[in-house]
């Protein structure tokens, strides 16, 4: 067992584990963060994106380890700091972008992490960007409206919801 | 202006706040003290014969607690398959035991054949690996048709043959379809593979037993659409544990889509072992196990005729299909070839004469079972490839042939048993012709072609039958279960209510849906409505979602309980205002006095009901709190027609969906958002089947696409935006509600558009191609194109 310690969601936190300790399961097991999920097991559905040091890492593909001393977001710190939804998390809802909730979590953060290279994506580029991220529900038209409203980008014009 | 509440009204989804801050409590979110992890070593080969497992090693591994095998469960019971087919000679179906754990053989890659119980997840997965198999290799069938030939391994030695059943539907049709085939101008025929596909919901699978020592109860947190069936069945046919002993709490669920309404083996094993080691026994699947153990939906080969006369009149359809069951009978797994096939081979058509023949095949494959639409997409695209083949057969319009053959009198009684209530399928033809700017597809064709690309349409229609009933009628054709929904309502002292239902939700937004009805039947805001669901300790017993009947039967029990509701307040509420109960009305939560200025509001009256100090103890009991049953006395029948526009790359054969538009008749609509999005996800499953997905398996049995690494999901680049309406609207005339259910139709309704666009921008450019089989992956199109 090894000591790992970071920055999750602004907090410091440290414990105790096997060198083969993914950084997702330390967020769910360790730290009790189960708001990222695993969907797989092959680093393709992105269900468990976090940011690590401000880059949209999935956190199945990383060791806890590897995330010794950096500053992780997961989705449990990502609304507004009075509670309420931020703007992305707001498009979700306003736009229906999702259903069952469990790709969500990586959605919001894919999302994020896209906004902040591309302030205004076109819907190619969001499709293109959301390639590493799975959802089995939604046929993915609400997602990429989502993204496209918390752009500010009129989508009244898109198919209705 | 579009409503803001109520029935009719794109009311924002509750649950959405939790699931977008992480706050979702899906069954692997679930620790309890004291819980101990299982790792199942599956068979990795497809067929054997166990000689010897031993655990010697295994059990004397860190952290391990016990190591279970086949021979632990032998006096336990297998897993019930919950409908029994009768085949065409009236005899029933071949039923194989099934195991909890393997015993003597394996019969198909990922079957369990020992389990670890251990401290940990990973010291259960390091002993797992301790554990030493000798399994002695048999010839594996995973062919159908090689299947039963005679002289072919079996899968089963104590069954006569890998012949499940042999169905003939409906018998006494025949000779009236031979004699049309004979008659018949013209015939049609077309071989096709409905690919086998993974259900995939993005949650696998997860199962927590626990069991606590000071009252002897059971529990079971597991992720499935329908935790009383679950109850029921692990409780009374494999573990032997009484409902009032045993609870099963389905939390939040990662989606479902049919794969997650069995009842699996882990399952059981993990309630079996909690009570064994007193202590909780937690399964998380990874996604490798889930495309092995998982159930798998489709695997249909079909050969389909259609007969038409001299003016091109539908006269008969005969088809024969294989329909693969894998190595084990799943839970509802007989039931999808025949009664959710068979019964669905009408489609939107008044053709006559119709015989519909499946044969039910063992294979050393996983079990195959319902997945979204379960039967009805098997059907839809055979109907709907063979008369896209005739009308370029025959040199005729498609969308004109089908306008021809529609039916449009109300009610119909098709060939094949079932009754349709109602439908407008010219209306949701000409809303889609519409929708899909259909004039103007021949302009996008040369704009396509400028680029060097081909474009192509296709069209279909399909109907779908949703809600299974009534239960009388399938316990007749053998199902093993009733098909009714419950709900309990229980308004509260201060006015707010809380729904109980049998329904589950996984995705389709019960939690805001529900409570729509509510506000409007009793006109208070949804936000004083609770909905609770998933738990048998806290629900009456219901048989959960699947078949998109949450609303049209849950729904249905839940507006049925709320009229118990509303006649009782009156009655309060006339005893309140001195008046007679027959005058009194509810609106917006107000009741009045016809023709007074009576009013006393809906909080005061159910505050009555609990401190009933004016109130008539005579007449009525305190309290309000009704259950009702609701079983349906048909099925609903939602239809629709959907355009598909692609383009086919003649350099690689890839294919780009460019356009697609469904336009669906579902009755009335309670949420248009959260309909449409069900849509947009059945379109997308669709595509996927027709474009991207398929479950392979080489001559061994072993799935070579097994991980998102071989296995195509669609991907938000694959797909386009949709173009979706439901305006067209003919209520379902047996239900309170109207509603016909919405949650399967764009998977059963769009695989046939894209493969008849596919063959119509290859015909275009000349090319003789009359048929793909799905999916039409570019390896295949360009094959079929250099033909």
């Amino acid at each position: 067992m090894t000591q790992v310690s970071m920055t999750v969601n602004g907090k410091s936190v440290s414990g105790e584990v096997e060198g083969r300790t993914l950084l997702v399961n330390f967020l769910r097991d360790h730290l009790s963060l189960t708001g990222t999920h695993v969907g797989c097991d092959t680093g393709q559905c992105g269900a468990c994106m976090v940011h690590v040091d401000g880059d949209a890492v999935k956190s199945c593909n990383m060791l806890a380890l590897e995330a010794d001393g950096t500053e992780v977001a997961t989705i449990e710190g990502q609304a507004n700091a009075d509670g309420s939804l931020n703007t992305i998390q707001q498009a979700f809802q306003d736009h229906h972008g999702l259903q069952c909730g469990f790709c969500t979590p990586g959605m919001v953060m894919t999302a994020a992490a896209l906004l902040k290279d591309n302030p205004k994506p076109t819907e190619a580029e969001i499709r293109h960007y959301l390639e590493g991220n799975i959802c089995r529900c939604t046929g993915y038209h609400n997602i990429v409206k989502a993204i496209m409203a918390a752009s500010g980008q009129d989508v009244n014009a898109i198919a209705a919801e | 202006m579009p409503k803001d509440h109520g029935i009719g009204a794109s009311s924002k989804r509750r649950e959405d706040v939790r699931f977008l801050t992480g706050a979702g409590n899906y069954t692997d979110d679930i620790n309890i003290p004291g819980q101990t992890y299982v790792h199942f070593l599956r068979s990795d080969i497809a067929h054997g014969k166990i000689n010897a497992v031993n655990t010697e090693d295994a059990a004397g591994m860190p952290g391990v607690l016990r190591v279970f095998t086949g021979t632990d469960f032998e006096g336990v019971g297998g897993l019930p398959c919950g409908w029994q087919v009768t085949d065409k000679h009236g005899q029933p179906m071949q039923e194989p035991a099934h195991p909890v754990l393997a015993q003597g053989k394996v019969r198909y890659v990922g079957e369990i054949v020992a389990a670890v119980v251990a401290e940990t997840a990973e010291q259960a997965r390091d002993a797992a690996e301790a554990i030493e198999l000798d399994i002695e290799d048999l010839p594996a069938v995973i062919d159908m048709k090689a299947a039963v030939q005679e002289g072919a391994p079996k899968v089963h030695d104590d069954l006569t043959s890998n012949l499940c059943y042999d169905w003939g539907f409906v018998e006494e049709n025949k000779g009236a379809v031979d004699e049309a085939f004979e008659k018949a101008a013209h015939v049609t025929t077309l071989e096709l593979v409905n690919n086998r596909l993974v259900a995939n919901p993005m949650e696998p699978r997860v199962a927590i037993g626990d069991y606590t020592r000071h009252n002897g109860e059971s529990t079971l947190y597991t992720t499935s659409q329908n935790p009383h069936v679950i109850r029921l069945l692990m409780g009374a046919f494999v573990l032997g544990i009484p409902e009032h002993k045993l609870r099963v709490v389905a939390p939040d669920v990662g989606g479902g889509f049919g794969t997650k309404i069995f009842h699996y083996a882990e399952e059981a094993f993990c309630t079996f072992a909690a009570k064994a080691l007193k202590r909780p026994v937690k399964w998380t699947s990874s996604r490798s196990e889930a495309f092995i153990s998982d159930a798998h939906g489709r695997d249909h080969v079909t050969k389909i005729e259609l007969a038409l006369d001299g003016e091109n009149n539908f006269t008969a359809i005969r088809t024969e299909t294989y329909a693969n069951m894998g190595a084990y009978l799943s839970t509802f797994a007989p039931s999808v070839p025949t009664w959710l096939h068979g019964t669905l081979m009408a489609g939107n058509y008044k053709t006559p004469a119709i015989y519909v023949n499946v044969k039910a095949v063992f294979t050393n494959t996983v079990p195959v079972d319902a997945y979204r639409g379960a039967g009805r997409p098997e059907a839809t695209f055979q109907l709907e490839r063979v008369i896209d083949k005739a009308a370029r057969e025959l040199g005729v319009d498609p969308i004109a042939l089908r306008r021809q053959n529609f039916i449009t009198e109300f009610p119909y009684a098709t060939p094949v048993a079932v009754e349709y209530d109602t439908g407008d399928y010219n209306a949701t033809m000409d809303k889609l012709e519409e929708i899909a700017d259909l004039k103007g597809f021949e302009a996008r064709r040369k704009e396509s072609e400028a680029r060097g690309k081909l474009r192509g349409l296709g069209v279909n229609c399909y109907i779908e039958a949703c809600g299974i009933a009534p239960s009388n009628l399938v316990g007749q054709l053998g199902a093993r279960a009733g098909l009714y929904e419950s709900a309990t309502v229980r308004v509260n002292a201060t006015g707010g209510l809380v729904v109980m239902t049998g329904s589950h939700s996984h995705g389709q937004g019960h939690e805001t849906s529900f409570p729509q009805v509510i506000s409007e039947m009793i006109g208070i805001p949804e936000d004083q409505v609770e909905i609770v669901h998933g738990d048998t300790a806290r629900t009456p017993m219901g048989m959960g979602t699947y078949g998109s009947r949450s609303l049209a039967v849950g729904g249905s029990a839940m507006v049925r309980a709320t009229e118990k509701i509303i006649n009782k307040t009156k009655k309060i509420a006339a005893h309140l205002m001195e008046a007679s109960e027959a005058d009194i009305e509810l609106k917006d939560g107000q009741f009045t006095v016809a023709g007074t200025d009576k009013s006393v509001a809906w909080g005061d009256v159910c505050l009555a009901a609990y401190v009933p100090h004016n109130y008539p103890l005579d007449d009525i009991e305190p309290g309000l709190e009704e259950t009702a049953f609701y079983d349906p006395s048909n099925f609903t029948y939602p239809a629709g027609a959907y355009a598909c526009e692609v383009e086919v790359d003649p350099e690689t054969g890839k294919v780009t969906i460019e356009r697609f538009a469904a336009a669906d008749d579902f009755g009335n609509v309670v949420n248009p958002m959260i309909v449409s999005g069900q849509v947009h996800g059945g379109l997308a499953q669709g595509i996927g089947q027709a474009l991207l997905e398929g479950a392979v398996y080489d001559e061994t049995g072993q799935l070579l696409s097994a991980s998102y690494m071989d296995y195509a999901m669609p991907r938000a680049d694959d797909v386009p935006f949709y173009t979706v309406d439901h305006s067209c609207q003919t209520p379902c005339t047996h239900n309170p509600l109207g509603v016909k259910g919405c949650g399967e139709a764009g998977a059963i309704g769009s695989p046939p558009s894209v493969v008849n666009a596919v063959v119509d921008a290859l015909q275009s450019a000349g090319k003789s191609v009359t048929h793909i089989d799905m999916p039409l992956s570019p390896g295949r199109v360009w094959t079929a194109m250099q033909g």
